[in-house]
């Protein structure tokens, strides 16, 4: 059985979580990151493996190599053994790893809203598509529309521009007026003033809707037509492929399982990125939707903190500060209207992995009972899908996490080297 | 005339009690703290079966074998019926005498039971480890889904005027009346209660020596795997560990569910009151599920969860009225064998509610037998 230790342990490779092993490594900790994709970079910065990395992540990487972080990629935490202590799933085994001090720099998942059709192959989450198309899903010459809310869509619909997709228009559901404040206030940031700057440049030709969503997707066995509805008014698209979410979601389920406070969805920190939970920090994304930038601050704080330094930086403490009123404001914005919880039907399917449809749903007043009655969350994915839309729709609470986080072999969870040994001899003894 | 009846907690055994109350004509209500199945019952497993541990677990298992097959012919699909049957599997020659022992038992008393050897027994379950002796088939036995169970019951006993008031908490019970948190009084002909394992904390005056013992069970989920397994496996040392007094103990018992998923149990542990799955006990518990079943190791779990089983000191239930306090009745105490043992229970209670004649001898499951277990703490 594999057993790691090390003073600092990170888990989530983003902007975060390689701040945080910079930060650690560079206070002098010796340190472990850990990310179950194949390599460092997280939702913005990973890239298809013959891609170079964006120029920051290959700099974070750089002073972290430099420092003796080591890296294990494809390595999935899924669950806590003890107190400090994490174990994991990776291509040669579950693994043990032992902390001074644990970093969750998790990050977010994407919100979807079912609504007629949305299960058609070819209705991809936004980033998913994304992700997709860095390994190998073509999208060139695809009529794709974007859809749902937040910069992501811009993000998204930008980078299918350069890869030579044909976006049929961008659909965000909050209201001009709301994102028109937001972008005024972006005048106190002039470097995401200039990156918004920029890919509103790329996004030139593209239309823009305010206050849109899609209403309906159709096709035959395959995503043939979509129905938007703009302010009163519906229009139809013929396309290939419909990228669309509905924000993003901490991941928070690491830092319950530890037993850190979680409230409003995102892990509770303090000035130092504490978690309510001794030696263990987080950063990024897991404490709040705040974008790469305040992941990047909150990282550079939590991983010096866990490598023992007392205070923040002041410059680092009033760099987040300025972070946290944008994150806030970024809430406000892009906040999901009520109309569309309306865009789910009875017979909408809302669990992908059961099959459960809203009307079967409807009748129940708790989470839990509706789970045990309905089977809704009980699949491979254990709610993280359906979770954040029924916690919209119904304002139920996120599923609880429970061990694995991910499913793993039966084998993984077996961890106490004697109950395998004693497995091992049962039938030899008697 | 009938009494009116008020059934405090909807579990399996609540639901079944106002099922067969109301049946009977009784205006039934039923009070739950929080949803239907929201206790013990929504973490269990759902196999029935018949035991031979004591004379009077057998009839009673026995009893509510044949009532619940009578709902499987009703409900079918509904309730997720998987006549699969039991397996109790011999390790070694000494557990198959056993097993053998068990099968000339149930034979005497008119239930089949098959007698595998090494080849039968892999036969019937080629997962099964190689060199495992035999073991004891029990076709009779089957397997249902507990909250689909709870949800028909109550059906069932709403179509007969019976209401159901969810997160309704009672804080306190007594003969012919319950106080409900909010100050409500409300008084009844008869009151069960079956509120699990916080039935003895519920009676306003205290009965002495009641005591229920919170038994903490792991189980673990798989993905699916239509056809791997035939029957729910028990192993013939299970008994030992559910009534043995060991502070943790944990035995093979696994379950085919209706879906192609497999259900990995079970772990017992009498000092805990921690709600959380222990990640050194689940350990145990699918080492040991891998010793029988070795390609286990290599399926995918998906869940795992907690639950508690409301246990007695003498591994038998506690059915019937509360000495002394007339009007008042107990349902509780079942401990792994609540969902299998609910309508026999159920049927107990009804006879007693109504002065009619029992479907068997309630002696070993009255409450009055409880005076005796201050000795035991
Ligand atoms: C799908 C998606 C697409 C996005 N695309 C863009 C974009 O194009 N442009 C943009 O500006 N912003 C984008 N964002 C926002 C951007 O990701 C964040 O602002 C920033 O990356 C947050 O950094 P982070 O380190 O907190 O989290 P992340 O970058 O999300 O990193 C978290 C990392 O943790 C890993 N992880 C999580 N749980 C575990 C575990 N249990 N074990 C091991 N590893 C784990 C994940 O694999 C992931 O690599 C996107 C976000 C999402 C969710
Ligand atoms: C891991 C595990 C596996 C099991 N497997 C099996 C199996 O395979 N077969 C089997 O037969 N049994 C099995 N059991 C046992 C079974 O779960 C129990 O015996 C059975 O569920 C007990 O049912 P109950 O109705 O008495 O209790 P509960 O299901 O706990 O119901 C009691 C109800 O009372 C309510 N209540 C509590 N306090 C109040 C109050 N103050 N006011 C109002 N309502 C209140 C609760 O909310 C609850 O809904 C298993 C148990 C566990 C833990």
């Amino acid at each position: 059985m594999t057993e790691l230790s090390a003073d600092v342990v990170v888990v989530g490779a983003g902007p975060a979580g390689l701040a945080a092993a910079v930060a650690a490594a560079e206070a002098g900790a010796h340190v472990i990151l850990t990310d179950e994709q194949p390599a460092p970079g997280g939702q913005i910065w990973r890239q298809p493996w013959d891609a170079q990395p964006p120029a920051p992540s290959r700099e974070l990487w750089r002073r972290a190599e430099h420092r003796g972080v080591r890296l294990l990629p494809e390595t999935a935490v899924f669950g806590v053994q003890e107190a400090r202590c994490l174990r994991a799933a990776s291509p040669g085994g579950a693994v043990t790893i032992r902390a001074g001090a644990i970093v969750l720099a998790t990050g977010a998942l994407e919100r979807m809203l079912p609504f007629p059709g949305w299960t058609l192959p070819g209705v991809f989450a936004a980033g998913g598509i994304q992700a997709l198309a860095k390994s190998g899903l073509e999208v060139a010459g695809k009529r794709i529309v974007v859809a749902g809310s937040g910069p992501l869509l811009l993000a998204v619909a930008a980078f299918l521009k350069r890869q030579g997709a044909v976006v049929l228009g961008i659909f965000e559901q909050a209201e001009a007026m709301a994102v028109a404040r937001f972008a005024g206030s972006l005048l106190l940031h002039p470097g995401k003033l200039r990156q918004a700057a920029a890919l509103l440049g790329e996004l030139t030709g593209i239309p823009g809707h305010h206050s849109a969503w899609p209403v309906r997707a159709e096709g035959t066995g395959w995503l043939e037509r979509l129905t938007v509805r703009v302010g009163d008014q519906e229009q139809s698209f013929e396309l290939d492929f419909l990228a669309c979410s509905f924000g993003l979601v901490p991941v928070t389920g690491l830092a319950e399982l530890l037993g850190c406070r979680v409230e409003s969805g995102a892990v509770v920190v303090d000035r130092q990125q504490r978690t309510t939970v001794p030696a263990v920090f987080a950063a990024g994304e897991a404490t709040g939707i705040g974008g790469v930038d305040s992941a990047v601050i909150e990282g550079a704080i939590a991983g010096a903190a866990a490598a023992g330094s007392m205070d923040p930086a002041p410059s680092l403490d009033r760099r987040r500060n300025r972070e946290q009123a944008f994150a806030r404001r970024l809430a406000l914005a892009f906040r999901l209207r009520p109309e569309l919880k309306a865009l789910c039907e009875a017979d909408t399917i809302v669990c992908r992995c059961e099959d459960v449809r809203f009307g079967a749903l409807i009748r129940y007043g708790d989470a839990r009972e509706a789970r045990l009655a309905t089977r809704c969350g009980m699949g491979p994915c254990q709610g993280r899908m359906c979770g954040p839309a029924l916690n919209f729709l119904r304002g139920w609470p996120l599923p609880r996490p429970a061990l694995p986080l991910i499913p793993v072999t039966a084998r993984a969870l077996v961890t106490d080297a004697t109950d395998r040994t004693a497995s091992a001899t049962f039938f030899r003894e008697s | 005339m009938l009494p009116d009846v008020i059934v405090v907690g909807a579990g399996i055994v609540g639901a079944a009690v106002a099922e067969a109350l109301a049946v009977a004509g009784c205006r039934v209500r039923v009070l739950e703290s929080a949803w239907p199945g929201s206790g013990s019952t929504g973490a269990a497993m759902g196999h029935l079966l018949v035991l031979d541990d004591s004379e009077a677990q057998w009839r009673l298992t026995r009893l509510s074998r044949d009532l619940w097959d009578a709902r499987a012919d009703q409900w079918g699909a509904a309730l997720e019926w998987e006549s699969c049957g039991t397996v109790w599997v011999a390790a070694d020659g000494e557990e198959l005498e056993l097993a053998r022992r068990r099968g000339a038992w149930f034979a005497e008393r008119g239930v089949a039971s098959e007698l595998l050897d090494q080849v039968a027994l892999r036969a019937a379950e080629p997962n099964l480890a190689a060199g495992l002796a035999g073991g004891l088939r029990v076709p009779g036995d089957s397997v249902i889904y507990p909250p689909a169970a709870v949800r028909l019951l109550l059906e069932g006993a709403v179509r007969h005027g019976a209401t159901i008031a969810a997160g309704t908490p009672v804080k306190r019970a007594g003969g012919g009346w319950v106080e409900l948190t909010n100050g409500d009084r409300l008084p009844a002909g008869a009151v069960i209660i079956a509120a699990g394992l916080a039935t003895p904390e519920l009676l306003a005056t205290p009965v002495e020596g009641l005591a229920l013992i919170p038994k903490k069970g792991h189980l673990a989920i798989t993905d699916r795997y239509p056809g791997w397994l035939r029957h729910q496996l028990v192993e013939l040392s299970y008994l030992k560990s559910a009534h043995g007094s060991a502070p943790s103990s944990v035995a093979f018992n696994v379950q085919p569910r209706a879906t192609g998923q497999i259900l990995i149990g079970s772990s017992r542990q009498l000092d805990t009151l921690d709600p959380t799955v222990e990640p050194a006990t689940l350990s145990r518990m699918l080492a040991r599920a891998a010793t029988y079943l070795p390609r286990l190791e290599t399926l995918t779990i998906l869940r795992t969860w907690v639950g508690f089983r409301p246990a007695t000191p003498d591994n038998l239930p506690l059915i019937g009225p509360v000495p002394g306090q007339p009007r008042l009745w107990l349902a509780t105490g079942h401990e792994g064998i609540g969902v299998a043992t609910a309508l026999g229970t159920a049927a107990l209670i009804r006879a007693s509610v109504l002065g009619e004649a029992p479907p068997l001898d309630p002696t070993p499951y009255a409450v009055d037998r409880v005076v005796g277990w201050m000795a035991h703490a």
